[in-house]
């Protein structure tokens, strides 16, 4: 009866979270408000002109006009070549797991038919989802690439330097072809409203019981610290599902926004978001003295999750230190993984290198909570 | 008639707070079946012994059972035998009055939940509040409930700490009512008041001040323990009295009660010496019984004094 975890009590607690829920309106109201409110507000994202985005390159025809264009590439200030790839399959598994923004590919022959001018074709393959991250780029490469050309054009080639372009420049922008932002806002806002909402509701949800006396009546039974908190993060696991579906209906019709990855994997994996979010939030119950303090924390939380989890900004348009801080933050590797699904139809594989970050995550916010949950009034 | 096993039995039982200490080395035994009284000033560690009984603080030494379980051991043991009754009401005030005995049914693990709640109910005369939020029930009932909901894991023992605070005389009775019921049952309870006649309906009882012990036993033997004597001085505007009195050499403390003075001492000649002096046409006064209120506050002062 006094072992280490009962189910009774655990379903009891579960039962009182839910009835109590749905007595506080307000909270309710919030719960499904708040991803609508912030579906209108993020309508319009802020653009900014990231640089240095890696590229890989996939060349067929190793000559100096190759080499110039790819170095007239890097003194662009755009693109930072990070790879070099032998086959196309290597080249389009690195966009989808989102390792690299461009490709670029030379064909076989180029530099012959160059010389020869019959204006051959350059691929740049771009990861187009966050269609700020990639447009200043795309413009710039086709500029890049000619001035630099010309430069070399001396001698018995001088004159290649009258007449038509030498080259033409094949754009491809993968996945949001018509740089519409909302595909790119409305599927990571999924990430911002579950995190907002979840930590400041369950970082209430220990505070309140404290600060009402309840939780000096809940310590003289024999419930334990784990019972009382899986059975408060159940009910808003649940929460945080229906708001998913608040926002991807939204997305659906409002927005029509793709949704081509495998909706299913998407719910599953966001489970693990989902609780860590809310891990988060307990262990500020467990830190904070009253609820305003619980709701102060939260927002300290927020704001450099919605900074620099590359939800606001393109997360490489920001300075190394800001990436560094958001690789920690379970927010920017969710908004990679609901990208990655939505709108490149990521599978499994793709995501993993995202996925265990956030375990990771839950795991320190749950033992941190776990150990700070005090068991007496101490 | 053979030993019984005392209920609480604890020795040198010590807390400190910082540098405060709520609770200096207190012993207690309370035998089964009691109803035990705990009295003292505010702040005078009442909340904080009965808090380490049931488990939500950790004594910092001394050692002790309750209920045969070890205090610092098995301390969720002596959870599920216990009630405990927090002074401040400390349910959910956005539960129905039912929903919040099935929630405390269900955390204990209680079977036949539906018919238990309904009879607990049926017992507090609880049924008529039963779908009301427990936040819009008045104080008498809000402790009614309170104390239904440490009820219905039948405990052997009840802790309840100020229980009738704030709680009107017919309210009062009726839960002493049932502690009585509760007590033939074979129920043990420990009770923390600052009522007078409360303290008189206990078998037994303990003054507590600054987390020290300073009397225990049954009202008559903490009365006689006292060696106090008491006169009552009645009298035409006997309160004006009142001033001089408590200058006078012997006199110790004087308590007004309506129209009655209690002037009370340890040295029965010289607070007899003190009334001698009194304008007899005036007034009239006579040795009368030592009231367990005049003791408390006789200790509370002498107490007050030694710090």
């Amino acid at each position: 009866m006094t072992g280490f975890f009962s189910f009774h009590r655990f379903l009891a607690i579960i039962v009182k979270e839910f009835v109590q829920m749905r007595r506080d309106r307000v909270t309710f109201a919030m719960m499904i408000g708040i991803p609508i409110v912030q579906m209108v507000v993020f309508g319009y994202a802020i653009n900014s002109d990231p640089k240095h985005l890696p590229t890989a390159i996939l060349a067929a025809d190793q000559s100096v006009f190759s080499r110039t264009i790819i170095s007239a590439m890097e003194n662009s200030g755009y693109f930072k070549i990070v790879r070099t790839v032998a086959t196309e399959d290597e080249a389009s598994f690195l966009i989808e797991e989102g390792e690299i923004q461009f490709v670029l590919t030379i064909p076989e022959s180029f530099s012959r038919r160059l010389v020869r001018g019959e204006q051959p074709s350059l691929l740049l393959t771009a990861d187009a989802t966050d269609p700020s991250a990639t447009s200043n780029a795309l413009t710039a490469f086709r500029a890049v690439a000619e001035a630099a050309l010309v430069r070399d054009f001396q001698g018995p080639l001088a004159h290649l330097k009258r007449g038509p372009p030498p080259l033409s420049v094949i754009l491809h922008p993968s996945y949001n072809p018509e740089a519409i932002t909302q595909y790119n806002i409305v599927p990571g806002l999924m990430g911002v409203v579950l995190t907002m909402t979840l930590v400041i509701i369950t970082g209430l949800a220990i505070t309140r019981e404290r600060e009402r006396g309840t939780m000096e009546n809940l310590l003289s039974t024999p419930v334990k610290p784990f019972e009382v908190m899986l059975g408060k993060i159940i009910p808003y696991i649940l929460v945080g599902y229906v708001q998913m579906g608040v926002i991807m209906l939204a997305g659906r019709f409002l927005f029509k926004v793709p949704m081509i990855g495998n909706l299913w994997l998407l719910l599953a994996v966001s489970f693990l978001f989902i609780a860590a979010n809310l891990g988060v939030g307990l262990t500020f119950s467990t830190l904070a003295r009253n609820q305003l303090q619980a709701v102060q924390m939260a927002f300290f939380f927020f704001l450099p999750s919605i900074l620099l989890s590359g939800f606001m900004f393109p997360f490489r348009g920001m300075p190394g230190w800001a990436q560094m801080v958001g690789e920690t933050l379970p927010l920017t590797h969710f908004l990679r993984i609901v990208r990655g699904i939505l709108l490149k139809g990521n599978g499994l594989a793709q995501i993993l290198p995202n996925l265990w970050p956030i375990g990771v995550f839950l795991v320190i916010a749950l033992t941190i909570g776990l150990t700070r949950y005090r068991r007496t009034l101490d | 008639m053979t030993e019984v096993a005392p209920v609480i039995d604890v020795r040198d039982l010590t807390k400190t707070f910082g540098t405060n200490i709520a609770v200096n080395r207190l012993s207690i035994q309370v035998q089964p079946g009691e109803i035990y009284g705990f009295l003292g000033p505010n702040g005078s560690g009442k909340t904080t012994f009965i808090r380490m009984l049931c488990g939500l603080l950790r004594p910092d030494s001394g050692s002790g059972s309750c209920l045969g379980y070890d205090l610092f051991r098995e301390s969720e043991q002596i959870k599920v035998q216990t009630g405990y009754l927090a002074q401040r009401f400390s349910l959910y005030e956005d539960l129905s009055v039912r929903e919040n005995l099935q929630f405390m049914a269900r955390i204990y693990g209680l079977p036949k939940i539906r018919v238990l709640v309904d009879e607990t109910m049926e017992r507090l005369g609880l049924t008529r509040f039963a779908g009301q939020l427990a936040g819009n029930l008045s104080g008498g009932w809000k402790q009614r409930l309170a104390l239904a909901a440490c009820l219905l894991h039948k405990p052997r023992l009840l802790l309840l700490d100020e229980p009738t605070a704030g709680v009107d005389p017919k309210a009062r009775r009726d839960f002493w009512d049932e502690i009585y019921l509760l007590a033939a049952e074979g129920v043990t309870s420990l009770i923390s008041t600052h009522y007078m006649d409360e303290a008189e309906r206990c078998h037994r009882l303990a003054y507590l001040a600054y987390g020290n012990l300073l009397a225990a036993g049954t009202a008559t033997e903490v009365v006689a323990a006292s060696g106090l004597h008491t006169w009552t001085v009645t009298g035409e505007n006997v309160h004006l009295l009142s001033a001089t009195l408590k200058k006078t050499t012997g006199v110790e403390q004087v308590a007004p009660f309506g129209n009655i003075l209690h002037v009370s001492g340890h040295d029965p000649e010289a607070l007899g010496a003190a009334l001698d002096n009194l304008d007899r046409g005036k007034y009239r006064y006579e040795q009368s019984e030592v009231s367990l209120e005049d003791v408390f506050i006789s200790l509370m002062q002498n107490n007050r004094r030694d710090h």
